[in-house]
């Protein structure tokens, strides 16, 4: 076992399938990152680092710089892979997602279904969503639940460094297209990733941690921030569960709802905006399914519903902090 | 019979197939046996053939809300297109996409597309496929004049540039983007000086002849498959019916319409041309006629007799696994 960041977890799912596998291509925005330019042929390797190396590895017919173009190239994506390609698309920034949404949504996630069940579509889509690094409204969104509302697409959003590996190569390995979430402020976070190949299953959520008193759910980044909540909520003698589902569709119903009968009192906690998201999405799920063996109302802690702001005292007061998070464990527990 | 006449027997043999299911299409819809939204073809004819008799098995195609006539130009089975019209259980698509999502890709038809330009991107990715690939393949997107104005069409104009990329976009000016003409909506007005300020070529041609269409994509094809990169092919042709069906069609000058059927009509064309070089003999011509004819009566006559869709199916095939 290795010690990897999350950058090279990825980094290293991504190069292993190419490997093993040479249909699988990657296509983005200055993913080598100097192509056509006089200088070095890799010079970003993505705009965080993520893909650097390998097109030294697997050359540019297979790491393919593009114009800023995602309309297009996302489309280009969804094309090549109903044609025999698995290719691994990078979305820069998820906040970009309105200019190609169409091939997403009114393409790719339905070829399947309207095609009558005869094609496959097995594309990834690699984005980057979150906030915390000041970079405001159109570059630190969390944009999930948009594409876990649309039937045919698959949404990963790993918490660390071993599950974004085991998840990456799971959606290569998947013959639908997926989303794949990589949060901005986790790609140093460090953590124990195997240097052999591995899959983590999707729709099969994680418990890391029991207690009897109330269960938390929390979706990519907020498991740290969750985990904090935890230990504070600790000092004042309350046990908690914390359980990250890892793919929010498929979504672990059964894991969800089982954890949250366990203690009749449940914290969502999610970074997203709260209408119609994730978060209120497992709320209603619990609500529906799981009703008798509440003790409490389920509550939810996200951001608000507001664009991300820049000012660094009001982003992080945008943030779900532990704070707020171990007050609604509080609230639950003494209801 | 030598590969000329074949080619030519297969093109009549399409360009009627397509005229003939587009007027039952026509006729079945308004008795109300056919559902939804339909957008017919007819009068457009030449367009699609002229450039589908380049391609073979390993090429594909991207079509567009207008797409029966591609559908059957690329090779798509007639009588399963009709049973998808039908919404049957035995349609092409098992009654899930209806007209303006039908696809095949087992014969290179990436699908008719709800979303104007859509498939613009998309034939770029199959055209990266050919290309990664090496399989020899080139991708046709067959558009309207209306998505020439999409952004979809113009990122992809440059992405297939810069990637150089065996793809040739074929812009149908059929004079109207639903009920406005192309002569107001394109601006610049000249889609083959667009098409050279992205640095591909462009070829025009007279859409409502097969020849001419035929020989200019023989060009466009040509350069993809030698790996020159993709071209604009830009047609200008006329729909025989309105936008979708049901459309009164009340923008275009009365008489239009006769006047283009009774001088534009490509078919006519194609017989006057084929009888007077002696290529084919108004016996050939005639039995292909007949043959499509009893072709046509026996699709609807299977697809009106299918059953529909089981409703289980309602809930299978969003995923490939689960």
């Amino acid at each position: 076992m290795a010690r990897k960041t999350y950058r090279e977890a990825i980094n290293q799912a991504l190069d292993q399938e190419m490997a093993r596998d040479d249909r699988v291509i990657l296509i983005g925005e200055d993913i080598a990152g100097g192509t056509g330019a006089s200088g070095a042929q890799d010079a970003w390797g993505g705009v965080m680092g993520v893909t650097k190396g390998l097109i030294g590895k697997y050359g540019p017919e297979r790491v393919l710089d593009t114009p800023i173009s995602e309309l297009a190239l996302v489309g280009a994506g969804a094309g090549a892979a109903a044609t025999g390609l698995r290719p691994v698309v990078e979305l820069m920034f998820n906040d970009f997602l309105g200019v190609c949404l169409d091939q997403l949504m009114n393409q790719a996630a339905k070829f399947r279904y309207m095609f009558g069940g005869r094609v496959r579509a097995p594309l990834v889509v690699r984005t980057q969503y979150g906030a915390g690094l000041r970079a405001a409204a159109q570059h630190s969104q969390t944009l999930y639940s948009i594409f876990a509302h649309i039937p045919g697409l698959k949404v990963a959003v790993p918490s660390n460094p071993y599950d974004a590996k085991g998840l990456l190569m799971s959606a290569i390995r998947d013959d639908d297209p997926v989303i794949f979430m990589e949060h901005k402020a986790m790609y140093d976070d460090i953590g124990e990733v195997p240097d052999e190949a591995y899959t983590v299953p999707f729709g099969e959520g994680r418990v890391l941690q029991e207690g009897k008193d109330v269960t938390v759910i929390a979706i990519g980044r907020m498991l740290q921030t969750a985990e904090k909540a935890i230990q504070a909520a600790r000092a004042d003698g309350i046990r908690c569960s914390l359980v990250d589902p890892r793919t929010i569709s498929p979504l672990d119903e059964g894991l969800i709802l089982e954890m949250a009968a366990e203690t009749g009192r449940v914290v969502i906690v999610d970074e997203a905006n709260p209408r119609c998201g994730v978060a209120a999405d497992i709320a209603s799920l619990i609500c529906e399914q799981a009703f008798g063996d509440l003790q409490a109302p389920v509550v939810k802690v996200t951001a608000p519903h507001t664009p991300v702001p820049f000012a660094p005292v009001l982003e992080d007061a945008y943030l779900p902090s532990a704070e707020r998070i171990a007050a609604a464990i509080k609230q639950v527990r003494a209801y | 019979m030598s590969r000329r006449d074949n080619q030519l027997r297969q093109a009549f043999w399409k360009m009627t197939a397509i005229r003939r299911f587009e007027e039952r299409v026509h006729l079945e819809n308004e008795k109300g046996s056919i559902p939804g939204f339909i957008h017919l073809y007819a009068g457009q004819e030449a367009c699609a053939v002229g450039v589908c008799m380049e391609l073979g098995e390993r090429d594909y195609i991207a079509s567009t809300h207008r797409g029966h006539g591609h559908a059957i130009a690329k090779g798509c089975d007639i009588t399963a297109m009709m049973h998808e019209l039908h919404a049957k259980q035995g349609g092409i698509c098992a009654g899930k996409a209806g007209s303006m999502h039908m696809a095949d890709l087992t014969v290179g038809m990436m699908g008719a597309n709800g979303i104007v330009g859509a498939g613009n991107p998309l034939v770029c990715g199959a055209a990266l496929t050919a290309k990664t690939r090496k399989t020899g393949g080139v991708a046709v997107s067959f558009m309207g004049d209306g998505a020439s104005n999409q952004a979809a069409t113009l990122e992809s104009f440059n992405l297939a540039v810069v990637w150089k990329l065996p793809v040739i976009f074929v812009v149908e000016d059929n004079g109207y983007a639903e009920a406005t003409p192309s002569s107001w909506s394109i601006g610049g007005g000249d889609l083959i000086k667009r098409a050279e300020g992205f640095g591909m070529p462009g070829f025009s041609a007279d859409g409502f002849d097969y020849f001419a269409v035929n020989e200019a994509a023989g060009k466009a094809v040509a350069r993809a498959r030698n790996g020159d990169g993709p071209s604009l092919l830009y047609l200008t042709c006329t729909r025989y019916y309105g936008h979708f069906e049901g459309d009164a069609a009340t923008y275009r000058a009365r008489g239009e319409v006769e006047e283009l059927m009774e001088k534009r009509d490509c078919l006519s064309a194609f017989k006057s041309r084929v009888l007077a070089g002696g290529m084919m003999s108004a016996d050939e011509l005639a039995g292909i006629e007949a043959e499509v004819a009893d072709l046509i009566d026996t699709s609807v006559r299977s697809a009106v007799a299918d059953v529909e869709p089981d409703v289980s199916r309602l809930t299978t095939d969003v995923y490939a696994t689960y």
